[in-house]
């Protein structure tokens, strides 16, 4: 039986090669082998959105993801979004309009954001809210992500 | 939540694909995984083997010609809700795709996962029985084959597919410039899932219907044509009495076994039958726009009932009545009554 198999993927722009167990989840594999602990996992079962991030340039839910369905791929999570210390302009403003209270779905927000923002030149509040609706926030503060993510469109565009 | 062992391969064409389900009893095919994953680790799904057909471009390719597009069954919705080609071709495809699940589902999840799972609360069944898809199947030894939804559907979590074929696309008829189509559907308000939804295809001449193809999902086990809608429909003109006394006529095809839960009960789904559809024809023929305050519910997450009094009912009866027309159903907690209040409050 093959249990494990050898995997080589680019995470934030770095190149892994890992050998990895054929039913280990791709967040379970960023956070347990790679240390990559920005990315969150909430539900599990593809609900709640927090472990979201880009996989070859789409935004995907790591936890309905095997580590070995990403090999080959070219993924980019949470960490990848800063430079150094530079915070990316999404993450500022976040920060500037208080988008995050227990923070736990703030990395899924980010990256779903981040593909959104992407492919959407100057949202109305209502493409915002259908293109953050597959990431669910238990603090229920969806008022400062939505405007946080029209603020940083404005601030681009 | 960790999935039982399994032994993993990963094919690179689909005569592999076949050859490794043949060669492994008990294997299951992932492409997305955004069906199987969840069952995994909930271990409803306990297959010996996952193989991997997940980079199988020939099965990427959506190829569209005069009278036919066909999907590839590895097509994401994304990849079928961005397609001009698509849209131009069959524009509900692509307007029910871009509805599905939100972002991360789209880009992830495919339609022939979607379909092979044939969760009847699904959006695809229902929409592609209702546009007479044809499911293309290979077998072993490249033998292939072709099913018709009412075949390739036979209930939850159940198709016709055998243990060792795979399904290689979906096809569906193009429309014609006088066809008309509208996907209509309670989205349960957390999950988007369909309570119930109404998937209707029509051909026109003028004002009058000269072709229907309805198809109604969520509350049954398997899609079902709603063939007395279709029949009443047929030769008339398309006027809010006409929609009103058709698709009432669709408890005629729900048949016994209809679902119901804590969230919806039968007696509410069975009754919602009628008012999906008839939303559907409203969208189509511009009457669901009278009183403004009707969205398409295919892309909202919030559910927003037509406004009833810009359509002239005066009598709840005229809804199909969901007491007398079943036997098996539990109505206690669901009198008429309640539901009507509601529709004429909101």
């Amino acid at each position: 039986m093959t249990t494990e198999r050898k995997i080589r993927l680019t995470v934030n722009g770095k190149a892994y090669e890992s050998l990895v167990p054929v039913r280990m989840t791709l967040v379970d594999f960023l956070r347990g082998e790679l240390d990559l602990t920005g990315t969150h996992v909430g539900c599990e079962h593809g609900v709640c959105g927090a472990c979201t991030i880009l996989v070859d340039g789409s935004a995907m839910r790591s936890c309905l993801m095997l580590a070995v369905q990403a090999d080959g791929a070219n993924l980019m999570t949470v960490e990848g979004l800063a430079e150094g210390p530079e915070l990316h302009p999404l993450q500022r403003a976040f920060q500037r309009n208080h988008a995050l209270q227990c923070g736990f779905c703030t990395p899924g927000l980010l990256m779903t954001a981040y593909e959104f923002l992407r492919d959407t030149s100057s949202p109305t509040e209502e493409q915002v809210r259908e293109g953050i609706s597959g990431n669910i926030c238990r603090c229920t503060g969806y008022a400062p992500i939505v405007q946080a993510i029209l603020d940083v469109s404005q601030e681009a565009g | 939540m960790f999935a039982p062992e399994f032994d993993y391969h990963k094919a690179s064409s689909v005569a592999e694909a076949i050859q490794l389900l043949g060669a492994n009893d008990g294997a299951k095919l992932i492409a997305g995984g955004h069906s199987l994953i969840p069952l995994l680790k909930l271990r409803l799904a306990r297959p010996t083997a996952l193989i991997d057909i997940g980079d199988i471009s020939d099965l990427k390719r959506i190829i569209i010609n005069n009278e036919t597009v066909s999907i590839g069954a590895l097509a994401t919705h994304w990849d079928i809700a961005s397609s001009h080609d698509v849209k131009h071709a069959c524009s509900m495809l692509a307007e029910v795709a871009g509805g599905i699940g939100d972002s991360q589902v789209r880009n992830r999840g495919t339609i022939g996962g979607n379909v092979v799972h044939a969760d009847p609360a699904s959006d695809w069944p229902t929409v592609l029985t209702a546009l007479n898809a044809r499911f293309v199947i290979q077998g072993p030894g490249g033998a292939s084959r072709t099913a018709a939804p009412e075949d390739f559907f036979l209930g939850p979590l159940t198709t016709n597919l055998a243990d060792n074929e795979l399904l290689t696309a979906v096809e569906v008829p193009s429309f014609a410039a006088n066809q008309r189509s509208e996907y209509a559907k309670i989205a349960h308000p957390a999950s988007g899932y369909a309570v119930v939804g109404g998937a209707v295809v029509v051909t026109m001449d003028g004002e009058r219907c000269t072709a229907a193809s309805i198809a109604v999902g969520g509350l049954v086990p398997a899609p079902v044509r709603a063939s007395s809608v279709e029949r009443a429909l047929i030769g008339q003109t398309l006027n809010v009495e006409n929609i009103m006394a058709a698709s009432n006529q669709v408890v005629n095809d729900l048949g016994s076994n209809i679902i119901g839960d804590f969230y919806a009960s039968a007696t509410y789904r069975r009754a919602m039958a009628a008012v999906e559809i008839r939303h559907a024809l409203f969208h189509i023929t511009g009457e669901a726009h009278v009183g403004s305050r009707a969205v398409s519910v295919i892309h909202g997450v919030q559910y927003v009932p037509v406004d009833r009094e810009a359509i002239p009912v005066s009598d709840p009866g005229s809804i199909a009545d969901p007491v007398s027309s079943t036997e098996s159903v539990n109505t206690e907690n669901q009198p008429r009554k309640r539901w009507w209040e509601f529709w004429r409050r909101s």
